[in-house]
């Protein structure tokens, strides 16, 4: 059974289907269209099918369609390490407030660690009603094994119709697991998250294809309906540190025996060793620059703001920075929260790497320079002037802008 | 005569048997490692009808998942060190034996494509139950010690079938990995390096594992021209569901519970505000910015800092 | 280990080197086809004009199978001046149909249609592989080299077809650098738009393309002309001008294809474009003059790495096509004799000479030196000739005799009556 039904009655064998699967899912084949194994039943056949030819199969019923009911509540993995909550179950919280809202449902933590008093408050003043706690030593530090173990029984027990993870190393490898134990959907790395109306399905909603396309995915059958979303996306909601949660308390049954892992160390990475692609603040600049000397003054910039500097093309080939701090086409794809494009022209090769910053901001001299149709905020001007003058702004309020 | 030779190939029979029992007990820990791969459109390549919002695939090459490849260097690395065999599996049609074949150039011992027709419309959870099977075919046979995945498919990025496998087959999950530290010389613990948000993380875990790797572990080899060659003319064994004694509800569509409700193209990005220092607002709006600016460094800031 | 060894090594999958491969695996010889990029078609940027002739006796109606854009029906040439333009047409819907004339085609698509067929034949294409020598024993050329560990390969005859700046003819001494004026810079931008949109705005029937061509003052005196093609959904929008003028005028090529595209009677054509990619390339305009030797022992020399190149005509690949099938053949004989020498493989620059190639090169020979040496061609005449159509068109007060005197005057005035003269004469000479 393939995923895709056609009407060989109505197929033209025009291939429209065949150009437009994103996946090389289809070809011809003996005179007919064929579905291969590369097929994720995304349906953009179905809906570029000229002669409407082509239909999704119906998902089976298998699923316990009664037992869907029993399944109740948002739930949201809380990650911490270091006794630190992560800022993006903080923003779970507050995304996981707003979809409990809509279902009319409670809203939980759920917290597995040692010695989690004080964090388990802290769920509980970004919002959550109910905090889960499993405490044991076992679970001082993430590790794979007894998290899952963990999980599966607080699910198994509780059953929540929805649950969040961020979508960071631990997240995405503690979801994927727990997904497949619980033989659920697990949805990777979502930027938006709603309630269908009618269904009450979780509508959730990711990039694919290196952020070429967008989907929006449902697991219509299954509960836990469970997604990794990506941290910064949602808005963490205002700390009320007077709302209290119940607290329910769990005990784990796992035995240390019989954990496979055993953390020998941790390094906390330096800084300035962050990879391109994880810093947060970029410093890039371009050909505009004009020497290797003028690029100095986007390292102090830089170190005055905590960013990382990386240059165009034209800045690697000159060598005024290496080739591995390059971005675009040819060199790295980078996401921070702000791109600073000093003197950099925009070509698309530069733009298809840097686009996805959250807030980009371009310096060039040159009005009709075309990064400033990307840009949030573009600077007509000198870099060679505004770039000392900012440096000097940051240099001067490092002390006070601290505090928060 | 005829005497002497086969005393002279009896002779290198003996010499090779000592060198190899000497290889074997020093270092036979890793027997069988077994790499998933999955051949992936080149996502760079790859635009949008903005008409239409769908992908344009036409003339978009289809490769070998990035990390895959890095995943078959370090099982590679392993064999040099052991003299491991390995194994190559892809689930995908017959045009990926193209991306299986590059791991054979690379040095691969063979490889295995997983075909069928049903195995069409899965996501991560069937996907993961397919590869398994295959593995556990594999196990039956005579052991898998090590399982290596890339970290994530550029198509799909989820990141989600390694830990699939590890969950359905038992294997100790060390995720994100960047460098294999060692294997004990039991052959019962492996120690790796893992690659996190702020920082790296040193653990020990119980063979047999399954391993998925960052880019930085290794970079791929550049295939010799003989092994080139002859990877060009390889014919990898095609496995069908029956094969792999899948069960139809756990495989393709069937087996997914997730359900791709529409696709669309993100939102284009527009230009913001521009700031030309003639204008009236200049100082307004730049001071404006360098707040916005402001508030996200010192974020970043606290970030850093362990409370 | 044993050596690797094939009959004939072709090196570089462009048009001349698939076409040479696939003909000998065809004949049952054993080939490699080897290839810097990652597949056959990856490193390639060619304008997009592809001539029916050689192809279709190569490979049979290849229209009803190759990934083609549009075929070509009509050709015009725009002179323009700084506003304004002075247009001409040619259009034959025969060339519409089979066989057709010429195509417009994206070469990363077409060279990879056309490589899997002579994979088909038995071609070993050997990708993502450079080629770093040759392997000589005493003159005979009889391998080369790779990138790769273990990478030499050997075989009785070498063909290189690698394309503008041949290593291969450097390593085996054939020509060294080439002359920045014998080789011009292309650049151009790929431009999508509806295919509808495409089709209405230039009149095309379903299906059919144009080719446009621009001189004029947007080269601000160099060299070249520039083009529009329409392909299926995209157009290619470029500029092409000898390396040398480049690097003489300090142009930026990026500018002045925006030059280009912003001159107000161009601009309407790409409304609502969005620019896809950006590409350049090196394309050997020397013509007859720049030949380098096309054989030595156990090698031949095809395409655009033998400046196989009629600038004039903008006719390449075909050529290309028609070299690999005189190599393919030379080859063949070369076989039957037991002879991989120059002497055998000398029949190669024989069939070319009594060939189109040569015979049209030949015939443009003192085109490029004149043309280097008269600029006037790309932009005084094309001033010259809008403002004589602009006096002669605008209605204004001025009588019709009047303005006819002031057209002469005024063209007389800018080029000279001597100069005129001697430029009709170049011109004579470039087309007799």
């Amino acid at each position: 059974m393939t995923p895709i039904e056609i009407a060989e009655k109505l197929c033209t064998l025009c291939q429209v289907c065949v150009k437009k699967c994103p996946f090389d899912a289809l070809s011809m084949q003996d005179g007919k269209i064929v579905v291969n194994e590369k097929c994720t039943a995304c349906g953009i056949c179905v809906r570029t099918c000229p002669e409407k030819a082509m239909s999704l199969r119906n998902l089976p019923k298998k699923a316990i369609a009664k037992d869907l009911k029993d399944y109740k509540g948002v739930w949201v993995f809380i990650e911490h390490s270091d006794c630190k909550i992560a800022s993006v179950s903080f923003e779970l919280l507050g995304e996981g407030r707003k979809l409990a809202d809509k279902l009319g449902v409670e809203l939980s933590a759920v917290l597995l660690g040692d010695a989690t008093e004080r964090m388990a408050a802290e769920s509980a003043s970004y919002g959550a009603d109910t905090v889960l706690v499993m405490n044991d030593p076992l679970l001082k530090n993430y590790r794979t094994q007894p998290y899952l173990a963990g999980i599966v029984q607080l699910v198994q027990k509780y059953k929540p119709e929805i649950f969040l993870f961020g979508a960071t190393t631990m997240g995405r490898d503690l979801a994927g697991a727990v997904a497949t134990k619980l033989r659920t959907g697990l949805t990777a790395d979502c930027t938006a998250l709603d309630i269908e109306e009618q269904t009450k399905f979780l509508k959730q909603t990711r990039p694919a294809f290196g952020g070429n396309i967008m989907a929006t995915i449902l697991t219509k059958n299954h509960r836990p309906q469970m997604a990794t979303v990506r941290p910064r996306v949602m808005k963490a909601p205002l700390k009320d540190a007077g709302k209290k949660a119940a607290i329910i308390n769990e005990t784990i049954v796992v035995s240390a025996e019989l954990l496979p892992t055993m953390i020998v160390d941790f390094i906390l990475q330096a800084e300035q060793n962050a990879p391109l692609e994880d810093a947060q603040i970029i410093v890039s600049g371009g050909k505009g620059m004009g020497s290797a000397k003028n690029f100095d003054m986007l390292h102090a910039f830089a170190s005055a703001i905590g960013g990382t500097v990386a240059g165009s093309r034209k800045a690697s080939e000159a060598g005024w920075i290496s080739a591995a701090m390059q971005v675009g086409q040819t060199g790295h794809t980078v996401r921070p929260r702000i791109y600073f494009a000093c003197g950099i022209s925009g070509a698309i090769q530069h733009v298809v790497g840097m686009q996805t910053s959250d807030i980009i901001i371009a310096i060039n001299k040159d009005p009709h320079a075309p990064i400033f149709s990307v840009a949030n905020y573009g600077i007509v001007g000198d870099v060679l002037n505004i770039i000392p003058q900012m440096t000097k702004i940051f240099n001067e309020g490092s002390g006070n802008n601290e505090s928060h | 005569m005829i005497f002497f030779l086969m005393a002279l190939l009896l002779h290198i029979d003996i010499v090779s048997t000592a060198i190899d029992s000497q290889y074997c007990s020093e270092k036979v820990t890793i027997v069988h490692i077994v790499v998933c791969l999955k051949q992936v459109p080149d996502t760079t390549e790859v635009k949008i009808d903005r008409k239409t919002n769908t992908l344009i695939r036409e003339g978009v090459p289809s490769i070998a998942n990035p990390f895959d490849l890095n995943a078959v260097e370090a099982a590679l690395v392993l064999k040099e060190k052991y003299g491991a065999t390995v194994t190559v599996i892809s689930m995908g049609p017959p045009q990926a034996k193209e991306a299986l074949r590059r791991a054979i150039a690379m040095g691969a011992d063979q490889a295995i494509l997983l075909s069928d027709r049903s195995f069409a419309g899965a996501d991560t959870l069937a996907t993961s139950y397919t590869l398994a099977q295959a593995i556990l075919k594999l196990q039956d046979a005579g052991g898998v010690d090590l399982v290596l995945c890339g970290k994530q498919a550029i198509d799909g990025d989820t990141a989600q079938v390694g830990p699939g496998i590890a969950t359905r087959l038992n294997l100790t999950q060390l995720t994100y990995v960047s460098k294999i530290e060692s294997v004990d010389a039991d052959g019962k613990h492996i120690t790796v390096e893992r690659k996190l948000e702020n920082g790296v993380e040193i653990v020990r875990g119980n063979l047999p594992a399954l391993l998925t790797v960052v880019k930085e572990i290794y970079k791929p080899r550049y295939a010799s021209l003989p092994c080139l060659i002859e990877s060009l003319a390889y014919e990898p064994v095609v496995w069908n569901a029956k094969q792999i004694s899948a069960d139809s509800s756990q495989i393709g569509l069937e087996g997914s519970p997730t359900w791709v409700e529409t696709i669309f193209s993100p939102p284009l990005r527009e230009g913001g505000v521009i700031l030309n220092p003639g204008d009236e607002n200049y100082d307004k709006e730049f001071s404006g910015l360098i707040d916005t600016v402001k508030k996200i460094v010192a974020e970043e800031r606290s970030k850093l800092v362990c409370s | 280990m044993n050596r690797i060894e094939f009959d004939v090594v072709v090196v570089g999958a462009g048009p001349a080197g698939i076409t040479a491969a696939y003909l000998l695996a065809k004949e049952g010889l054993k080939v490699a086809l080897i290839e810097r990029g990652e597949f056959p078609g990856a490193k390639n940027v060619m304008g997009g004009q592809f001539y029916s002739y050689p192809m279709r006796d190569i490979i049979p109606e290849f229209w009803e199978a190759a990934p083609l854009e549009r075929a070509v029906s009509e050709k015009q040439l725009w002179l323009l001046s700084r506003e304004s333009k002075i247009g001409f047409s040619y259009k034959n819907p025969q060339f519409g149909a089979p066989p057709y004339n010429a195509f417009t085609v994206l070469r990363a698509k077409f060279d990879r249609w056309y490589a899997e067929k002579a994979r088909q034949a038995g071609v070993v294409i050997i990708p993502e592989t450079l080629v770093t020598g040759i392997i000589k024993k005493g003159t005979q050329v009889i391998g080369v080299k790779t990138g790769r560990e273990n990478g030499e390969i050997y075989a009785d005859v070498v063909v290189a077809a690698d394309g503008v700046n041949s290593l291969l003819s450097k390593y085996a001494g054939l020509h060294g650098e080439i002359e920045s004026r014998n080789v011009a810079l292309a650049v151009k931008e790929i431009i999508e738009l509806p295919q509808g949109v495409i089709e209405d705005r230039f009149q095309l029937e379903k299906g059919q393309g144009v080719t446009i061509e621009f001189m004029g003052e947007f080269l601000k005196g160099m060299v070249g002309t520039g083009f529009i093609y329409t392909n299926k959904t995209t157009l290619s929008v470029g500029i092409g001008c000898l390396l040398s003028d480049w690097v003489d005028n300090g142009v930026s090529p990026y500018d002045l294809i925006e030059d280009l595209k912003s001159h107000p009677v161009v601009r309407p054509l790409l409304q609502k474009g969005t620019v896809k990619e950006y590409l350049a390339h090196l394309i050997p305009e020397g013509g007859y003059r720049s030949l380098p030797p096309l054989y030595t022992d156990g090698m031949l020399v095809t395409g655009d790495a033998a400046m196989l190149v009629n600038g004039l005509h903008q006719e390449g690949s075909n050529l290309a096509i028609m070299s690999g099938k005189f190599a393919a053949e030379t080859i063949l004989e070369a076989r039957k004799a037991g002879d991989y020498s120059a002497r055998t493989l000398g029949a190669y620059k024989k069939k070319l000479d009594e060939s189109f190639v040569i015979k049209d090169l030949k015939k443009y020979s003192n085109a490029m030196p004149l043309l280097e040496n008269n600029r006037h061609f790309f932009s005084t005449y094309p001033r010259l000739l809008s403002d004589a159509a602009d006096e002669f068109i605008r209605v204004d007060g001025v009588p019709k005799k009047k303005k006819q005197r002031m057209i002469l005057k005024g063209i007389f005035k800018r080029r000279g009556i001597i100069g005129i003269i001697k430029d009709a004469l170049s011109a004579w000479r470039i087309v007799k």
